[in-house]
């Protein structure tokens, strides 16, 4: 058992530190960067970034060199995520859904030729996507989908509506779970298009989220006609890939997540320091002590068990039960810290911006935002469900009658 | 980073669960705790043929030279059958204490004689109006030409009554800095002046005892390393049971874990397995959670205090002591819960558990006292 990096990880991690600080402004504040209110902004800040990382041969770490991967290891590939996710997880954040399920989805189940053209593209930054699964009536039964695909000619003529699609108002592509079967049912008949989001037919509307910005959208589909070569896999088993493209992922996502967490702690010690509460500072008040020390041990519980999973998978080849619990361990630790940050706070607490804010009301957009945690990519009890059901046998849950 | 254990390590764990299956096995447990020393000498003996004793012990005083992650192993599998008795009190404390601290002499003496099973000891910390901090110190020794003459209180000393050695920390130097002022003493149980006396415990598989000093007379012969020098590598030996308790704590939140779920596939109510339910269906997702969370944070402690530096080593072992300890409470409560009726019976084994649980939090810094540690690391020139 060894937790640290090897020799030459070390040097690696070295450069690519080396090379953040020198592609990042000299002033740059990872607290202080521009929200969803200004998508544009964000989105080309994402493109700017991604393009940079290209250049310099740091994107797609551990993807095939053919499609404009580096070719190198899993580990290197966490060393950028994780140091990304520590300095600027602002600008790797709008391309969590390029990275994490369009890339790997088309890598493992595209074909050639879908590989050769979305890869490198999306690796240099130019494709930026969106995931195209909940709709109104299927939420957490997500397999409740009724989007349509029906087959005319070479194309797929494709109605119906998503909702909370995530950058879907300046997404390129969309990754989009259709019913290509009408008499299907569940997660039978269910298939993968990769959908261009210029495609006349299109509409996506955003909504507004209770931060007041608005991240996701409503889309609407209109006898979009998409051509048959875009679907991806066979036509449906689209259950079946996503299942297993998520599960590949998430021991990933886990090790960004928390590294970008543990500066969030590294924030909330500085604000101890930095802010005064009865003319005292709030680190000498034993409480707040309490609070911050409890937020660090969370954050590595996090960490730690995130490595641990991402070593045994690296080892073994399939993910361990122990990943299932990834994303209850990250959602409800970052609810509990931001609003303890807030709670620190007293009064102040109220302030969202502006002098008299602390840290410029950075914690009171993080408590607002962290209420989509247990929601978003799963919710808190359907991840309880998976981890009863699927990895301690109980009985599925029976209508009663 | 390679976080996965080697094939030498999971057949510590392996052949521990099998051993403690047919040696001490849950009905044992259960008559062990109706029962006052709440050991076995048979139990003892064939613990040490396992070698179990050896493990930590460097090889040169008769040991195994094993890491902190092999002992944490070994202890999970403990956890999980709760076995009683001073193993822990001996091995996992005295014995480090005597490794971090004692005199190369010292060490002949007393390892030795740990690794084989002669003997039992333990480690008497903690001091009236105390609470859990380990450098309340007040308990004095008296110079007499050459020898000490101590006299004081020591409590929830863990196995007291059946150790035949007992270590004390005292205070023994008038300094400002108390960490210039910490001696520490190994005596005989049975010295004239020592007083043991079991108090009643929550967790009846492991006792505690107040122990009393009447002017205990011992010569130099008696200090463990060097005099008023014992400071660092009592908190040195400190994290390391504090990693083992720990350890103890996940094996004990798995098994509980799986005798919930367990019962919750069969038990039948509403024409439906319980574990069907969300409420209870969600309330075992919760517990491997915190198990398995538990278990990350214990390998991360126990490989710190071998490889870390002082810094990592310290926040880590504190950092799980907190985590491992509160979430065993939490697995163990929800595991009555689950069981229901059954659950809040002394029948069922679910209440060794919560005890344990208990036991394990409150001993050697609650997760307030090791929170409070952590934060000393986070924001050192504060306070």
């Amino acid at each position: 058992m060894d937790f640290r990096l090897t020799q030459e990880e070390e040097a690696f991690r070295n450069e690519f530190r080396a090379w953040l600080r020198q592609t990042l402004p000299v002033d740059w504040d990872p607290f202080n960067q521009p929200t969803f209110k200004d998508p544009e902004k964000i989105r080309d800040a994402y493109r700017a970034f991604q393009k940079n990382l290209f250049k310099a041969g740091y994107a797609g770490m551990h993807y095939d060199k053919a499609y404009g991967g580096q070719g190198r290891s899993l580990m290197e590939g966490v060393i950028v995520s994780q140091e990304t996710g520590r300095t600027c997880i602002s600008l790797a954040m709008p391309g969590v859904i390029t990275h994490g399920m369009a890339l790997p989805l088309i890598y493992f189940c595209g074909s050639e030729a879908q590989k050769h053209a979305f890869i490198p593209k999306i690796l240099d930054g130019s494709l930026l996507w969106c995931q195209g699964f909940s709709e109104p009536d299927a939420g957490s039964d997500v397999a409740n989908i009724s989007t349509m695909a029906i087959r005319d000619g070479n194309d797929y003529i494709v109605n119906g509506q998503k909702v909370w699609t995530s950058m879907a108002h300046f997404a390129d592509y969309c990754l989009l779970v259709v019913r290509t079967d009408p008499d299907s049912r569940k997660h039978k008949g269910l298939s993968y298009l990769l959908v261009d989001m210029s495609l006349p037919g299109i509409e996506p509307r955003p909504m507004t989220q209770i931060t007041g910005e608005a991240e996701f959208n409503e889309v609407f589909f209109d006898n979009v006609r998409v051509p048959v070569a875009s679907l991806i896999g066979e036509e449906g088993q689209g259950w079946k890939m996503a299942i297993t493209t998520l599960m590949f992922e998430r021991a990933m996502g886990d090790v960004v997540i928390s590294a970008a967490y543990e500066t969030n702690i590294e924030r909330l010690v500085q604000m101890a320091e930095s802010t005064k509460t009865a003319g005292k500072p709030m680190i000498e008040d034993p409480v707040s002590r309490q609070q911050i020390a409890q937020a660090y041990i969370e954050i590595m519980a996090l960490k730690f068990h995130g490595l641990r999973n991402f070593s045994s998978h690296v080892k073994s080849g399939i993910p361990g039960p122990e990943g299932s619990i990834g994303k209850l361990l990250w959602s409800e630790p970052n609810q509990r810290i931001t609003e303890a940050a807030i709670d620190m706070q007293g009064p102040a607490g109220q302030i969202a911006g502006g002098p008299w804010s602390v840290q410029n009301g950075t914690w009171q957009y993080a408590f607002l935002r962290s209420k989509g945690n247990t929601i978003e990519a799963g919710t808190s009890e359907i991840q309880r469900n998976i981890i009863g059901e699927r990895v301690l046998g109980l009985p599925k849950d029976a209508p009663r009658v | 980073m390679d976080i996965t254990l080697s094939k030498t390590q999971q057949n510590i764990a392996k052949e521990a669960r099998r051993f403690l299956k047919k040696e001490c096995p849950p009905e044992v447990v259960q008559e062990m705790y109706s029962d006052d020393p709440a050991f076995t000498d048979d139990l003892w003996q064939k613990m040490v043929e396992m070698d179990w004793m050896a493990l930590r012990i460097p090889e040169g005083y008769g040991g195994m030279g094993m890491e902190q992650i092999d002992m944490s192993l070994l202890l999970e599998e403990m956890g999980r059958a709760i076995v009683p008795g001073p193993f822990f009190a001996t091995v996992v404390l005295a014995a480090e204490i005597i490794l971090a601290a004692g005199t190369s002499d010292q060490k002949t003496q007393y390892l030795k004689h740990i690794s084989d099973g002669t003997i039992k000891a333990t480690l008497a910390l903690h001091e009236p109006d105390g609470g859990d901090d380990p450098g309340y110190i007040h308990m004095s020794a008296e110079r007499d030409g050459d020898d000490f003459l101590i006299t004081g209180t020591k409590l929830y000393v863990p196995d007291a009554h059946l150790v035949d050695f007992i270590i004390i920390p005292v205070n023994t130097h008038v300094s400002d800095n108390f960490k210039n002022s910490i001696s520490l003493f190994i005596l005989d149980a049975r010295e004239k002046g020592i007083t043991i006396s079991p108090q009643p415990t929550m967790d009846a598989t492991r006792k505690l005892s107040t122990v009393s000093l009447d002017r205990v007379r011992l010569s130099k012969r008696a200090v463990l390393g060097e005099l008023n020098q014992a400071w660092d590598p009592m908190l040195h030996a400190l994290q390391r049971a504090q990693v083992g308790l720990c350890a103890e704590s996940v094996g004990g939140a798995q098994r509980a874990m799986e005798i919930a779920t367990d019962y919750a596939k069969v038990r039948v109510q509403y024409d439906q397995p319980i574990g069907s339910f969300q409420a209870v269906k969600h309330m075992c997702a919760q517990m491997f959670m915190e198990a398995e969370s538990s278990r990350s944070m214990l390998y991360w402690a126990s490989w710190a205090q071998d490889h870390g530096d002082k810094n990592e080593a310290a926040i880590a072992a504190s950092s799980a002591k907190s985590y491992c300890t509160e979430a065993f409470t939490k697995v163990a409560s929800k595991g009555i819960q689950v069981l229901g009726g059954t659950g809040f019976t002394m029948d069922n084994e679910m209440h060794l558990y919560l005890k344990r649980a208990k036991a394990n939090q409150a001993a050697l810094g609650s997760p307030k006292y090791h929170r409070e540690r952590v934060m000393q690391i986070l924001s050192p020139l504060a306070m």
